[in-house]
């Protein structure tokens, strides 16, 4: 027991941190199951980090509240932007995404209740494992329910194609909409739950890097499937501890990874229907069938 | 007051524009959002630095050598990376998330290799001299930035418009299968693209380490962004587009900072840029192609 608790001490943080990053990986794959590359998500992170931050900080609000607000502000943003900035489509997307969490990072960077450059300090540390793993849990079970229903093979066909899915009468700006709106919803979460288990939150956290890590942690995982951004999360986030030796150069082997996979795994390290073929090769093997 | 101010905005707008051109070539000649062009603008800044101040070479060698290296790494991310995924046909977004991998590596090496801090050029190396036109002061740096970003720009454009390649490079813009059909060399080009515009990448990135006499491995990030706004001001992919969306944030920049303030001017940048997208996704001069139907 005590082993346990000196792991708990030492590591508890880096548990914290794999949960949070799979929360935000669940967030990405939503947007890009309805083929939406947005880089917004660290920004709605930050949304959400301030806003439960704030709450706590100034209302003194509960924390069950203060979660729902972190969910809910991002949301409501991503509404007002979301119904012109997504009839932008792929790499225009990305680049108005990529400008929208910009200026928030600046907004957040220069005003004074945000607390500038210097971020917001001494928030209670009122996350513990159990939320983030109900969260997680929640989050995981909705998106599984969310890909079987009609919404979910809606979101599917915009991404396969969205003309022919327009065609076939599905609501293509209502639905994108949707799978925006969200995965923001998620990456809020995410942020509230951070800001209360870091202590403190500044606007470096939420710029173009953040995204990009994201996107990296959901690539790599792959997108076939809801293991697959966890998967991701997990690896990405307990690699830099395993690569401490590297010190300055650890983060040339994210950019290995995510170049290695774009080139080599292309549906990222957990498809489905790949493992599906291994698995039954090697079971063909195993029981000596032609 | 406002003089010295147009100064300056001249001398950011015109290494803006610098930058951007070689983005917008790849854009319009690869289809490739090259994600990795800021770290050509850092490459291009270390490898002067690394020339001037340890084999105390003159400026001249220092923009070769920044040309040179960030041409190379630039060919080699398109002969890595680039080439494989256009074999595969990958969709647009695919070699833009490689090329985000690629700047990952190559910020984390410079890091490894120069230290995390701000590095600087030697002193004497920077001219003080000053000329002085009525009651605006332009230092001698500044007209060489102007003059050095709007000559390599020029020659740009002369080689576009007027030799076999550049008039080959304007017909793969069109259609690289058409292009090939007709005895182009497409791949030899697409190769001579991403090293042009690593390489004029790399300039403007020893131009603007010049400016501000700072040279460090986040340097790309920022420009990046900025080029990004600049592209989509003039229209992906169009040239003309490039020099002016260039030159008119540079001015945006540096006029808002001064009558507005200081720290909003970074954020005029990328309103700017996504109003323009709501706007006019096509950029003030581009056009956007979009299947229809």
């Amino acid at each position: 027991m005590e082993a346990f608790a000196d792991f708990w001490a030492t590591y508890s943080t880096l548990i914290f941190t794999v949960g949070i990053h799979a929360l935000l990986a669940l967030s990405l794959w939503l947007t890009l199951s309805c083929g939406l590359l947005s880089l917004a998500n660290a920004a709605f992170m930050g949304i959400g980090a301030y806003t439960a931050a704030l709450l706590t900080l100034h209302l003194h609000w509960p924390f069950p509240m203060v979660l729902a607000a972190g969910g809910l502000a991002p949301a409501v943003v991503a509404l007002v932007i979301g119904a012109p900035t997504l009839r932008l489509s792929g790499v225009y997307l990305a680049m108005a995404t990529l400008a929208f969490g910009e200026v928030t990072r600046i907004l957040v960077l220069n005003l004074e209740i945000t607390g500038g450059p210097e971020g917001l300090n001494g928030i209670p540390l009122l996350t513990t494992w159990w939320h983030i793993v109900l969260i997680l849990a929640a989050a995981g079970y909705a998106l599984a329910r969310l890909r079987r229903s009609r919404m979910g093979r809606a979101f599917e066909a915009i991404r396969e194609d969205e003309v022919a899915a327009r065609m076939m009468g599905i609501d293509v700006e209502g639905h994108k909409l949707a799978a925006f709106t969200l995965g923001a919803v998620l990456a809020g979460l995410a942020g509230a739950l951070n800001a209360h288990s870091t202590f403190f939150i500044s606007p470096r956290e939420y710029g173009f890097e953040n995204a990009v890590d994201i996107l990296t942690m959901t690539i790599l995982g792959g997108i076939s499937s809801l293991i697959g951004p966890v998967l991701g999360a997990t690896i990405l986030t307990l690699l830099p501890e395993l690569l401490r030796f590297l010190h300055a150069y650890r983060l040339a082997v994210n950019g290995l990874i995510l170049i290695g996979v774009v080139l080599f795994l292309p549906t990222g390290l957990w498809d489905s229907r790949r493992l599906g073929q291994m698995l039954r090769a090697w079971r063909t093997r195993w029981e000596g069938k032609p | 007051m406002l003089e010295q101010q147009l100064v300056n905005a001249l001398t950011l707008g015109s290494v803006y524009a610098l930058f951007s051109l070689g983005f917008t070539l790849v854009f319009g000649v690869l289809e490739v959002i090259n994600l990795s062009h800021g770290a050509m603008f850092m490459a291009g800044s270390f490898a002067a630095m690394t020339v001037v101040t340890r084999f105390k070479a003159p400026l001249a060698v220092g923009i070769l050598a920044a040309m040179l290296v960030s041409g190379l790494l630039g060919l080699a991310i398109d002969a890595l990376i680039l080439k494989r995924l256009r074999a595969r046909h990958a969709p647009h977004l695919i070699p833009m998330i490689a090329t985000i991998g690629a700047t990952t590596v190559l910020t984390s090496a410079a890091q490894g290799l120069f230290g995390v801090e701000v590095q600087r050029f030697p002193d004497e190396l920077l001219s003080t001299r000053e000329f002085i036109f009525g009651s605006v002061h332009v230092r001698a740096l500044e007209l060489a930035i102007v003059g050095i970003s709007f000559l390599l720009m020029t020659t740009l454009f002369l080689v576009l418009r007027h030799t076999r390649q550049g008039r080959a490079l304007r017909a793969i813009a069109e259609s690289p299968k058409a292009a090939a059909l007709l005895g182009v060399n497409v791949e030899g080009l697409f190769m001579a693209t991403s090293f042009t515009a690593a390489a004029l990448g790399g300039v403007a990135g020893l131009l603007i380490g010049l400016n501000f006499n700072s040279v460090t491995p986040l340097m790309g990030q920022p420009i990046l962004h900025k080029g990004i706004a600049v592209v989509i001001l003039g229209g992906m992919g169009d040239i003309r587009g490039a020099l002016f969306g260039g030159l008119f944030l540079g001015f945006a920049e540096v006029l808002s900072k001064a009558y507005l303030s200081s720290q909003m001017g970074d954020a005029v940048a990328f309103g700017l840029l996504f109003l323009i997208l709501l706007v006019r996704p096509a950029g003030l001069f581009g056009r956007v192609l979009e299947r229809k139907a």
